[in-house]
């Protein structure tokens, strides 16, 4: 690490500024903050500084049972608690070999790919904001989250922190009528994202913002181990979703769209374009969700001990490759109890994006990473 | 699908492509059957470079990295031991005689990196690597250089368990703050007492 004083023995006495950006500041998206420095107005070193939001997690759920682990995966990353639930069940599940009914995969494609909306409509909101589009695309990307929470909060009693997967199936059953109002809010989900493409995907100013804007390229994108829709925009195939097949994604049909540019824009962009094939899912799954049991009732969900060993299970949540690394004694606590959190990993190459931009993109760069202090800091 | 890569064959590949490279396989036991492999210290970093380099493996993604504590463990046992006896009678016989034996096995911490390949599509390959022991002999080579990924992760295991990696570029604490001092997922960490935190903030 370079010092300020060697900084300016290159550069000069006094032309390096070193900036504190954060953690109190409204574009890091919860406490959080970069180390900046300056030449002029141009970024020439970054450094993250995390740990505001740390409470050790993992510890937490080592001491607790298998199954009071659940609620606490909700507050990971705040927005998606439907996919951190999936993930940590899905580890579990892979531990104990427990295996899942057809109608709970259903449902936990369905939740899990409106978490999606609700969670690539919010970020498209704040990157707008931050980019100075004060208000109005952030209401209108928290008016359709709201609908979906509304949902959630008829089938699981809680608008963000729902709690609902459990090994080997779910905790309720979805109702015809929820399952009604899904399908409404899906085949109304269409016009807002062409209402939000037409207001702004053209805009001169955010494409004179965002268009070459912090550049990853594909070899450090993969190096780095970036996943999820960042991934995806640097041009770089891998969707868990695809790869793995896990749950019933294997039987649903839909695309994964690519990046060319690996810009901010193309981060922006990969968000609508990936929300419009989530509709396309969600069509699919409420099509063919099977009637059925929602969990194995052999499961002991309580007193749940796992055979000596380990496992590794992982999803596509909306932010990136979301893990669960779980090892057994045998006893009813997990002897090591791991998550693989997308974005911290994702933030390893924020610098390498930022350098040489101004300090004001160094907002929208963030922003486009998508991150959630809840899941970086554990 | 993701193609399942079996260990055994990994460890083959390993040992033919590095030289001097021994790689055991550790069994899972779980359904998971997710077997991994243990490397030597001092291969590390040349399996790590082999795996990502090696045309039909092509590990380039590693997606996980985490540490593991493992304590020291006790174990007795009963044994029998033939011991000269003195009989009731004064004189010595041979007799077999119930004793306990203690032994400690030295805990150690470990290493483990999840991989995948993203060009091939296929994993995951899990390595693991020891350290000699839990207080003097922490030391492990970063995989950092190989793959950018384990910056964050390796400076996070050093943060929370105390493995020190070598090469790592920027190997600080990246959770708890610069001035802490111990290491709070090792199984044997004791949280300070609340009024103790407290008193020290508000004298």
């Amino acid at each position: 690490m370079t010092s300020l004083a060697e900084m300016d023995a290159i550069a000069g006495p006094g032309e390096i500024m070193e900036v504190s950006m954060g953690p109190h500041h409204p574009s890091t998206h919860g406490v959080f903050r970069m180390d900046v420095r300056l030449e002029g107005e141009r970024v020439v070193r970054l450094k993250p500084v995390f740990g505001y939001l740390h409470r050790n997690h993992e510890k937490i759920a080592e001491k607790g049972a298998y199954l009071a682990a659940i609620p606490y995966t909700d507050r990971l990353d705040y927005i998606c608690s439907m996919t951190n639930n999936w993930a940590y069940c899905s580890a579990v599940e892979k531990l104990a070999g427990l295996a899942v009914p057809e109608r709970a995969e259903y449902i936990r494609v369905i939740v899990s790919e409106l978490t999606r909306l609700q969670n690539h409509a919010s970020l498209i909101g704040f990157l707008l904001q931050d980019m100075g589009a004060s208000g109005t695309p952030l209401m209108y990307a928290f008016r359709e989250r709201e609908k979906v929470l509304d949902l959630f909060e008829s089938l699981t009693g809680s608008r963000m922190m729902c709690n609902y997967m459990r090994f080997g199936g779910l905790r309720v059953d979805a109702s015809k009528a929820w399952l009604d109002e899904a399908r409404q809010l899906v085949g109304r989900f269409p016009q807002f994202i062409d209402e939000f493409e037409n207001l702004l995907r053209a805009n001169e100013i955010l494409m004179a913002r965002t268009q070459g804007v912090g550049v990853l390229s594909p070899e450090l994108a993969v190096s780095a181990g970036i996943t999820g829709p960042m991934l995806r925009a640097s041009g770089v195939n891998y969707d868990i979703r695809k790869v793995d097949g896990y749950g019933v994604y294997n039987r649903i049909e839909f695309r994964v769209p690519l990046g060319d540019h690996g810009d901010v824009y193309d981060r922006y962009m990969m968000r609508l374009l990936e929300m419009r094939e989530t509709v396309k899912i969600l069509e699919q799954a409420l099509r063919d969700i099977p009637e059925g049991p929602i969990i194995d009732p052999r499961v002991r969900l309580r007193g749940l001990r796992p055979k000596v060993g380990e496992a590794y299970g992982r999803i596509e949540s909306p932010k990136g490759e979301l893990g669960f690394f779980l090892i057994s004694d045998g006893t009813t606590n997990p002897y090591r109890y791991r998550v693989r959190p997308p974005t911290l990993i994702n933030l390893t190459v924020l610098e390498d994006m930022c350098l040489g931009h101004n300090v004001a993109d160094v907002v929208i760069i963030l922003g486009s990473v998508d991150i959630v202090l809840g899941e970086i800091d554990r | 699908m993701m193609a399942l890569l079996p260990a055994e064959d990994v460890k083959g590949k390993i040992e033919a492509g590095v030289p001097g490279a021994s790689v055991t396989v550790i069994q899972n036991g779980s359904p998971s059957g997710q077997h991994s492999l243990l490397l030597h210290a001092e291969h590390g970093r040349a399996v790590a470079e082999f795996l990502r380099n090696d045309p039909e493996l092509k590990m380039d993604f590693c997606s996980n990295v985490t540490g593991v504590d493992w304590l020291d463990t006790d174990a007795s046992e009963k044994i029998k031991v033939k011991k000269m006896v003195a009989g009731p009678d004064g004189t010595q016989t041979e007799q077999e005689v119930d004793e306990v034996r203690k032994t400690r096995t030295p805990g150690y911490l470990e290493a483990v990196y999840h991989l995948f390949s993203i060009e091939k599509k296929h994993g995951p390959v899990i390595l693991r690597m020891r350290t000699g022991n839990r207080t003097d002999q922490t030391h492990l080579p970063s995989l950092t250089p190989v793959w950018r990924s384990a910056e964050f992760q390796e400076r996070e295991v050093f943060d929370l368990y105390g493995i020190v990696f070598d090469e790592h570029p920027d190997l600080r604490r990246i959770l708890m703050w610069d001035g802490f001092k111990d290491y709070p997922m090792r199984k044997d960490y004791v949280p300070p007492a609340d009024e103790v935190e407290t008193a020290e903030v508000n004298p």
